[in-house]
């Protein structure tokens, strides 16, 4: 797996020349052929044009694992980050500039393992974010282990006698811990994953994409095949994605049937960034303030605290 | 007899954590204070809310105070136990202030002045006044007027109303008034100072000098003793425009502190070792992705939990080995409370200049510690350079390097001769880059797994590597305090520099033996050849809080020369002057050449 470096596709255009091309990263992806991740580039760029997102002002995140090799692949600002650390990471940037459209990707094991605790809190601060998980349920760039979503009994390289422990269930998890857009989308249906992500970037607030991305090289039980027959499309079915029950019950429903779509949303919640009077004052984000350091009147007030 | 030229006492408070000794502290540090007398205060607690055993001791004088001292003038005891510990230290001229009704002296030695004092009466039954009644005794044996306490002490119980203040102004009274009738004053009145001081603690001034470098982000993880630099924050955030945040843990405070500082902001933290050693990767990632950050690691007694409440110097190793890898970082370790303050807006330039992480290896010493402060010294008019920040309206300076709708034109990672290449932060138009923690190309693209790049990745390890080699003309080079000519020269690092400096002058005042010291600030870079300059043919001693001699093996590293003798402490309590005194007097005399100085207080 090489990268080979492409002539460089830029935004050379002015703001409304946006094509699909603009999106198309400096280098083409090194992922496996067939590998579930091409589509979810596909869906992502796709989606980001049809938004008409500027390019520099949007900035993907990512942690360590091969669906994180994204950023590379899309022409916006981009992080490339620690493994499972991409939400934290996300969250100062947009933080430090809450102008920014900021998009998160990852995997199974970056963001339900080793980055568990982060994707708790940062769904329970609703911080506006948009997290693409490539969730094909298996450790893909260390060649095939178990991960926090692979099935019980499955066989991995960690496991060669099948595994013993329960998967998490991040639909449900994500909808208790506060995330306030819940989606799940497959790689083979392209066309309903652009929809989820347009609406997870639209969304105010904490926003889960998780996607089936199947692994063909190291999970040959969730395959595409597998998935296939099973996937059906909650849009289709008349849910209800205002009613929590309905979405948790929904999210857990697993076998001969398996929701894909939009399972929650709510617009009650204000985001963190909403809350922070400082990025409040008129003065633009915090990572464009002129001026930086304490005027006298102010510094005055300060020694006199201590007087 | 006559008031001599200089005053300089300490008093003492102990008991049990939740008895209010700390208030009683600040209150008796701001009437010293306030009257312009330079003070230096250190508590000995534990971590835990109540019970326990602490101990405040606040040292004031005329003269400059850079560590608690030696001697405790005035001896407080809220509880038998701390009369039990702390009585048979003290000496002829101190006195001892207690309820009589409620504990027992022990022997004290001959000149020792005890005054027991009736409390239930003279706090009308009010238990929590006692320490106000012992403060107004104290004020009378010290000779200061009652009315400074009288302020001070409406300015400590305002928010509780009118009638505690008026009560507990009424305690202290009485307390003054006792006292007059019943002990004897010391020989000399506590003298005022040249202009009212300020009081403050290291971590407030951390937090201070923060603000001042124009810090937009701050993150922590409550840990002692690096708290108090979050509390400041989080009660200025408001008012001064920062974004101030409490993390689910220390790995994400460094991760979400990175990804503010990579937008632009000026971004810090402030941990204890054990959130250190979680923020260690991230701090990798700093230096592979070159964003400039601002942590500081307030150290205290380790490994693992250690001593929450004690200090120590045993994070000087983990500070330079912080992230795997070989990359360039910024190590400063401040000596005093007024040099955090001064050090983080010097330290900000660095890193935004050199686009690397800048670490600060402070201490419960002088972070929970508590000094006077000259409000002219705090200098809120820092100079702030960003470096090559290329901001969406040009940078600091003018326009952009780079400006335009062409993404192709800019290498966010340019291999420069300087090793520095132009930073475009998220949001500039034309710069599209990833940052990426894996080895990247000058543009950021990946280069890690390219079977043809082992020229590649020599080249952006020596371009991060080469960003070092100019930083040491930017720091100041450490100096000799002291005559050249010394028969024995003190080393230390950080925190240590007060209470070798008074051991030096002790050693010429009280014993003939000139000695002289050199303190280091800046760890890395680290002045290695002036070092070797200065200490070359010289008998030397390092000082140091910790067991296995850290600095002293790092200074050989450094330089090749190895110390003649030391003096380590790692009980947990800091040095006292008397201890580097004793133990130079040892090797002097060719007794040993290692010390370990044992603190006094009864087990
Ligand atoms: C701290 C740390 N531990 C372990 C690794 C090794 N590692 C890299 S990616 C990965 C797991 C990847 O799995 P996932 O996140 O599901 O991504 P995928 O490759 O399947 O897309 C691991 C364990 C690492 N890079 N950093
Ligand atoms: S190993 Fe699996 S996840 Fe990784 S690129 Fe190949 S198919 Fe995709
Ligand atoms: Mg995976």
């Amino acid at each position: 797996m090489s990268a080979t470096t492409e002539p460089a596709v830029t935004t050379t255009e002015k703001p409304g020349q946006l094509t699909k091309d603009t999106y198309r990263g400096r280098i083409h992806p090194d992922w496996c052929p067939g590998c579930g991740d091409f589509s979810v580039l596909a869906a992502l760029q796709t989606a980001m044009f049809e938004l008409g997102l500027q390019p520099h002002q949007v900035c993907v995140v990512s942690g360590i694992g091969c669906s994180s090799n994204l950023p590379g692949y899309v022409n916006t600002y981009g992080m490339h980050t620690l493994h499972g650390r991409s939400l934290a990471v996300a969250t100062g940037v947009k933080l430090g500039n809450h102008e920014l459209k900021v998009i998160c990707t990852g995997g199974d094991g970056d963001g339900f393992g080793i980055g568990g605790n982060h994707f708790v809190h940062t769904m329970r601060r609703n911080v506006d974010l948009t997290y693409i998980v490539m969730d094909n349920q298996i450790y893909g760039l260390t060649t095939g282990q178990c991960s926090p979503t692979s099935v019980k009994g499955m066989k991995t390289k960690s496991t060669p006698h099948g595994s013993v422990e329960n998967p998490i269930n991040p639909i449900p998890m994500a909808i208790v811990c506060g995330a306030t857009y819940v989606a799940r989308a497959f790689s083979g249906k392209q066309k309903h994953m652009v929809e989820m992500f347009k609406g997870a970037i639209q969304h105010k607030g904490f926003a889960l994409v998780d996607v089936f991305s199947p692994c063909v090289t190291y999970n040959k039980d969730n395959t595409y095949q597998w998935f296939n027959p099973r996937v059906k499309i909650l849009e289709e079915q008349g849910h209800d994605p205002t009613d929590l029950h309905k979405a948790i019950d929904r999210g857990y429903q697993w076998g001969e049937e398996i929701p894909i779509g939009l399972f929650w949303r709510r617009t009650d919640l204000e985001t963190l960034e909403e809350q922070e009077p400082v990025l409040h004052t008129g003065e633009g984000p915090l990572a464009f303030r002129s001026n930086l350091g304490i005027p006298s009147e102010q510094a005055k007030a300060l020694i006199n605290e201590l007087l | 007899m006559a008031q001599p030229t200089k005053i300089d006492f300490a008093v003492g408070i102990g008991g049990e954590n939740g008895q209010g000794i700390a208030s009683t502290g600040d209150i008796l540090a701001r009437i010293f204070a306030r009257r312009g007398l330079h003070l230096n205060a250190y508590n000995a607690y534990q971590s835990i809310i109540r019970g326990g055993h602490t101990f405040l001791t606040i040292r004031a004088s005329d003269a400059p105070v850079r560590n608690m001292g030696d001697k405790i003038d005035v001896f407080i005891p809220l509880n038998q136990d701390t009369m039990d510990r702390h009585l048979h230290l003290l000496k002829s001229g101190a006195c001892a202030i207690y309820d009589s009704e409620k504990i027992t002296p022990g022997q004290a030695a001959d000149g020792v002045q005890l005054c027991p004092m009736p409390m239930k009466e003279l706090t009308q039954g009010n238990k929590l006044a006692i320490n106000t009644a012992a403060l107004g005794a104290t004020l009378q044996l010290l000779g200061i007027e009652s009315e400074p306490l009288e302020s001070v002490v409406t300015r400590q119980f305002k928010k509780k109303g009118d009638a505690v203040v008026a009560q507990n102004i009424a305690i202290a009274r009485a307390g003054y008034d006792y006292a007059a009738q019943n002990f004897k004053a010391f020989p000399w009145k506590t003298p005022m100072g040249a202009k009212p001081l300020g009081v403050i603690t290291g971590n407030q001034a951390t937090a201070m000098g923060g603000a001042a470098a124009g810090v937009k982000f701050y993150a922590a993880y409550p840990m002692s003793p690096s708290t108090g630099v979050l509390m400041w924050m989080a009660a200025h955030a408001r008012q001064l425009g920062i974004m101030v945040r409490q993390v689910e843990d220390e790995i994400g405070v460094m991760n979400m502190v990175i990804g503010a500082a990579h937008t632009g902001c000026r971004s810090m933290c402030a941990t204890s070792g054990g959130g250190f050693a979680l923020m260690s990767e991230a701090i990798g990632m700093a230096g592979m992705i070159e964003t400039p950050i601002v942590c500081i690691d307030v150290q205290r007694a380790g490994p693992a939990t250690g001593v929450p409440t004690k200090t120590e110097q045993g994070d000087l190793w983990q500070v330079l080995g912080a992230g795997q890898g070989d990359y360039p970082k910024l190590v400063v370790a401040p000596s005093s409370q007024l040099d955090l303050f001064r050090t983080i807006p010097e330290l900000f330039n660095l890193c935004d200049k050199y686009q690397c992480p800048g670490l600060v290896l402070a201490d419960l010493l002088i972070s929970e510690g508590t000094s006077s402060i000259d409000p002219d010294e705090l200098d809120f008019n820092v100079k702030i350079d960003r470096g090559e920040l290329i901001l969406p309206n040009g940078n600091i300076d003018g326009a952009n390097a780079a400006s335009g709708y062409n993404d192709k034109a800019y290498l966010r990672f340019k291999n420069t001769e300087s090793g520095i290449s132009p930073r475009a932060v998220p949001g500039v138009p034309g710069h599209i880059f990833t940052a990426a923690t894996d080895e990247h190309d000058e543009d950021g693209t990946i280069i890690s797994d390219e079977f043809t790049n082992p020229h590649k990745r020599r080249m952006m390890v020596e371009k991060r590597g080469r960003k070092m080699q100019a930083a040491i003309d930017d720091i100041a080079p450490p100096k000799l305090f002291g005559p050249e000519n010394a028969a024995v020269t003190l080393v230390g690092w950080g925190s240590t520099e007060g209470v070798i400096r008074e051991a030096v002058e002790k050693l010429a005042g009280e014993e003939g033996i000139v000695a002289n010291q050199l303190q280091i600030r800046w760890i890395v870079p680290f002045h290695a050849a002036e070092i070797s300059r200065i200490l070359w043919q010289k008998n030397v001693i390092v000082v140091e809080n910790t067991y296995s001699g850290q600095f002293a093996r790092y200074l050989r590293s450094e330089t090749g020369f190895d110390a003649q003798g030391h003096i380590r402490k790692y009980d947990g309590e800091p040095f006292m002057p008397h201890h580097i005194v004793e133990a130079v007097k040892d090797q002097l005399a060719g007794k040993t050449r290692l010390s370990v100085p044992v603190h006094e207080v009864l087990a």
